[in-house]
């Protein structure tokens, strides 16, 4: 395990990693206020408030996908082809998805007719909730394996996706994301919107903490390592679960920032705890032992390694710059009452507080 | 298998060329709408001049409508190499991989977050930092055309890269991004997008200039757009030949389609109007005007050089890459490159009519220029089409010109019908959407700005937030 730092293929695994936890992080509390919208926002003013406190960033959010993504086929040649072709339906289904979620936070306030905005608050709901699940079950899948044939090609159908621990692992991400964006939600509301999302935080957590652990526990059972490299997958998760009751205590105690401080960690340590556990397989294999992909049969040469790491290195921190600079512009505790006419454009806009 | 049966292999590609054309539709109003709003914002930052306001928010409007969908789509472009091309990534992975990383890291990581705190900063940041922002959103939108045509441009004439354990290694970088097809090929795309974005600007403002509303504010608009039209549409032929010289000589079995030359000409004419006999691969004209000599002009300046036919490259590939058909559908070639010429010459001489009725102030008065100003928007969106299809259908066989053809690209773990599956659920939303994306716009446009400040009023922000 120590060696990961020592190939050009370590570094990029580590770097994929990294990415997905950014991913998963940011875009994983978009999903949790997506799908709470409509439960946390009882009329069309609390609503706007909570959608407004994803607008200004979600887009910058998904980005990090396209560039997990994008740095997969550049590092990875075989790992995304293999993935991206296999799990074809799946990753039809979170695009359909993310198209019409993306759609909807931009079109919902355009109009101002009831049925015009319950449809997309719809397309918010359910495309938030979609890939939140299918993204669970896409990880799940690729750590517990699935057929894969002696040309590392996907052999298996789509029923091959959908297993007992797959569908768990879907209903684990389903859940963190759900608990996160409504810790998110309490950190950037004020008023009647923030104690409903408290109230759903508090109710969201054990089920959260639940599914990360059983899932953990179902893949050491499963792969029957004892070795290191599973001792410090488990410790991650066991770290991810406690930072999930640690979130609870600070919400109940109003310390919003860092109770999702607590969370965004927790995110972070699933990651970590499913890249320690896969590495160096990128892709298990169910039909074969020892037909699996690993960092070292997929990855593209020594020279595009080393100079996209050049690349990665000078451009991920000016990224992080400006974006954590757009967070902290749009810091303000967002409330669900609204002052008519003060925008310019699409009506009433939900006031900052401060 | 009987003649009906489909493959995977041609539903992707029916199922790539159908998303990616849609997603073209968007891109180049975002690059070009991004420039104009950036430019009427700084406008409006050095002069103060309410009008500007009002046009920066009105077209921002309109701006933001067509980024979502851009956007949206787009993500769908980046998955489709894994999903339905999975043979052509493994071969191109080490080459074809890095400018799609460095676009997401580089171009859309700056549009995408820059654009949030366009929308909903204006009230947040000083007026300088968010006149800021529209500009880091216009770069990055053109940073990120520069960098996929790199990866286009490498799929048209490969360089930079060695042959390695069956498959594609980058060698140089450098030789990837700064290759004379992508300079031309990027020169051309910016143009089209600036041409496109001032016909969408003008058709807007003839419209309430036909309704005589806000008729100040919109000659205004209509000025500009004249101008940049004007501009855009003489850049855009100029930049379209150089191109079409280049590729004569790095894809030469694709501009003799486009020419529907079969037979080597020493001087060539040019054909101005061709027919050829119901066939996809024809081997003669049935029915042609040409011009002697022009052919041979526009390809080497020289009056007297030869430009060798569809026959001799065919049998010149067949030397080299061993039996098959090496021909692009002759038709799609020789159709989309005259059409794309001629809505290019239209707008340069529409945009000169125009702006001739400016200078003898009549182009509020003139109803039938504006009237026509309205349906003439579709044609850049025809001629982009065009443009594509010349680029994309004219390199077939292949689809990584003389290394891997197409055929042999696809996705072996994906089925026949799984493909149908998703090609009938793309065709579905996006038809969809862009019926909501289409009511939306005429929405906006017809609301028209907002009305401008009262007397005595604060002037006002640039406030785009929902
Ligand atoms: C508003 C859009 C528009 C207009 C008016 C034109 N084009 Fe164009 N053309 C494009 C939009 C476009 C495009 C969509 O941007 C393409 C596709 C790929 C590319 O590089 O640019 C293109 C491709 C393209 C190609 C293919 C290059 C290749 O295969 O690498 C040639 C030779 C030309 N153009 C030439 C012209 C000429 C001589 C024009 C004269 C007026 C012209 N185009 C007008
Ligand atoms: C980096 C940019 C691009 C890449 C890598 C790319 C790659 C491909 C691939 C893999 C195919 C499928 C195989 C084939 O049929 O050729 C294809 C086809 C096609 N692409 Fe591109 N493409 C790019 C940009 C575009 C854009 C922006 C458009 C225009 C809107 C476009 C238009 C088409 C069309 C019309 C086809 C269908 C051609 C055919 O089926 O014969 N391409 N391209
Ligand atoms: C096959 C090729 C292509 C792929 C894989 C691709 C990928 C993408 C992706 C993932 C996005 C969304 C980014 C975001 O979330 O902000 C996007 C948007 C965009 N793409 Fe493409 N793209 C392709 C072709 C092109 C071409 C040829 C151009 C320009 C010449 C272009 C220009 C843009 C621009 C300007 C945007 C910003 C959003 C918008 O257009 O409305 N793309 N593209």
């Amino acid at each position: 395990m120590g060696g990961v730092f020592l190939s050009l293929q370590g570094f990029w695994f580590v770097v994929i990693g990294v990415l997905w936890a950014g991913y998963l992080v940011l875009e994983g509390f978009d999903f949790g206020v997506g799908m709470l919208m409509r439960f946390v926002g009882r009329d069309d003013a609390e609503r706007k408030a909570v959608i407004g406190t994803i607008e200004p960033v979600w887009d910058g959010n998904e980005v990090w996908l396209i560039v997990a993504g994008g740095a997969t086929f550049a590092a990875f040649p075989d790992w995304y082809a293999t993935l991206f072709s296999g799990y074809y339906i799946v990753f039809f289904l979170i695009l359909i998805a993310l198209i019409f979620r993306g759609v909807a936070i931009e079109y919902r306030a355009k109009r101002s007719e009831q049925r015009w905005r319950s449809a997309w608050e719809l397309a918010i709901v359910l495309g938030s909730a979609v890939p939140a699940f299918l993204w669970g079950l896409t990880f799940a899948n690729i750590i517990h394996g699935v057929p894969i044939d002696s040309h590392g090609e996907f052999s298996g159908g789509l029923l091959d996706l959908f297993g007992g621990y797959a569908i768990l692992g879907g209903l684990a991400s389903l859940a963190l994301f759900a608990f996160h964006g409504a810790v998110f939600l309490a950190l950037r509301t004020t008023g009647e919107v923030r104690r409903r999302a408290k109230a759903f935080a508090i109710r969201l957590v054990v089920p959260a903490a639940a599914l990360v652990l059983a899932i953990f526990v179902w893949s050491a059972a499963d792969s029957g390592h004892t070795d290191g490299k599973w001792i410090a997958a488990a410790g991650l998760a066991t770290v991810a679960a406690v930072l999930l009751t640690l979130s609870l205590g600070l919400i109940v105690r109003d310390r919003d920032g860092a109770a999702f401080a607590a969370t965004a960690l927790a995110i972070c340590s699933s990651v970590a705890a499913f890249f320690v556990g896969l590495y160096p397989n990128v892709l298990v294999s169910s039909s074969k032992a020892g037909s699996s992909l690993t960092v070292f049969s997929t990855s593209s040469s020594h020279h595009t390694l080393a100079l996209m790491a050049i690349v990665a290195l000078i451009f991920t921190p000016i990224v992080l710059v400006y974006q954590t600079w757009t967070y902290w512009v749009f810091r303000a505790r967002l409330r669900g009452d609204s002052l008519p006419g003060e925008k310019l454009l699409g009506g009433s806009g939900s006031r900052p507080t401060s | 298998m009987s003649a009906l049966a489909v493959t995977t292999a041609e539903l992707s590609r029916w199922q790539f060329a159908i998303t990616i054309i849609y997603h073209f539709l968007f891109v180049p109003v975002t690059i070009g709408m991004g420039l104009f709003v950036a430019g009427l914002q700084t406008a409006w930052y050095r002069t103060k001049q309410e009008r500007y306001q009002r046009l920066t928010v009105f077209f921002g409007k309109i701006l933001l409508i067509n980024i979502a969908l851009g956007v949206v789509t787009g993500i769908v472009q980046e998955f489709q190499f894994g999903m339905n091309w999975a043979t052509y990534s493994r071969y191109v992975g080490d080459v074809f991989g890095a400018p799609l990383a460095i676009e997401g890291l580089v171009a859309f990581f700056l549009e995408s977050v820059f654009i949030g705190v366009w929308i909903f900063g204006a009230g947040r940041l000083s007026p300088r930092v968010h006149l800021a922002t529209i500009w880091a959103v216009a770069i990055g939108s053109i940073m990120s055309a520069y960098v996929i045509l790199a990866a286009n441009s490498w799929m048209q004439h490969p360089v930079g890269y060695r042959k390695v354990n069956g498959r594609a290694e980058m060698t140089s970088l450098w030789a990837i991004m700064t290759q004379g097809n992508l300079l031309e090929a990027f020169a051309h795309v910016m143009s089209a997008a600036v041409v496109t974005a001032a016909a969408l600007v003008l058709a807007v403002s003839a419209y309430h200039l036909l309704k005589k509303n806000e008729v100040e504010l919109f000659a205004h608009a209509a000025q500009i757009s004249l101008v940049v039209l004007l501009i855009g549409g003489i850049s855009v032929a100029t930049w379209g030949h150089f191109q079409g010289q280049l590729v004569s000589r790095e894809q030469p079995m694709k501009m003799a389609a486009a020419e529907a030359l079969f037979k080597t000409e020493k001087p060539a004419s040019l054909s101005l109007f061709a027919l050829t006999p119901f066939e996809k691969y024809p081997s003669k004209t049935s029915f042609n005007i040409t011009v002697p000599h022009v052919l041979s002009f526009l390809t080497d300046w020289h009056w007297n050089s030869k430009v060798e036919g569809i026959d001799y490259w065919q049998s010149q590939y067949q030397k080299e890459y061993g039996a098959g058909n090496y021909k692009p559908i002759v038709a799609v070639n020789y159709w989309s490159f005259r059409l794309m010429i001629a809505i290019g010459t239209l707008f340069v001489g529409w945009a000169s009519l125009g702006l001739w009725l400016v200078r003898r102030r009549k182009l509020e008065q003139s109803r039938r220029f504006l009237r026509l100003s309205i349906p003439l928007l579709a044609l850049p969106f025809l001629a982009n089409t065009f443009g594509w299809l010349l680029r994309e259908m004219g390199r077939q066989p292949w689809v990584v010109q003389g290394l891997l053809k197409t055929s042999d690209a696809f996705s072996h773990a994906v089925s026949v019908q799984a493909v149908a599956f998703t090609l009938a659920g793309f065709i579905l939303v996006y038809t969809l959407l862009a019926a909501i994306e289409a009511w939306l716009v005429v929405y906006v446009v017809k609301g028209g700005p907002a009305p401008p400040a009262r007397e005595g009023e604060q002037p006002k922000k640039i406030e785009l937030g929902y």
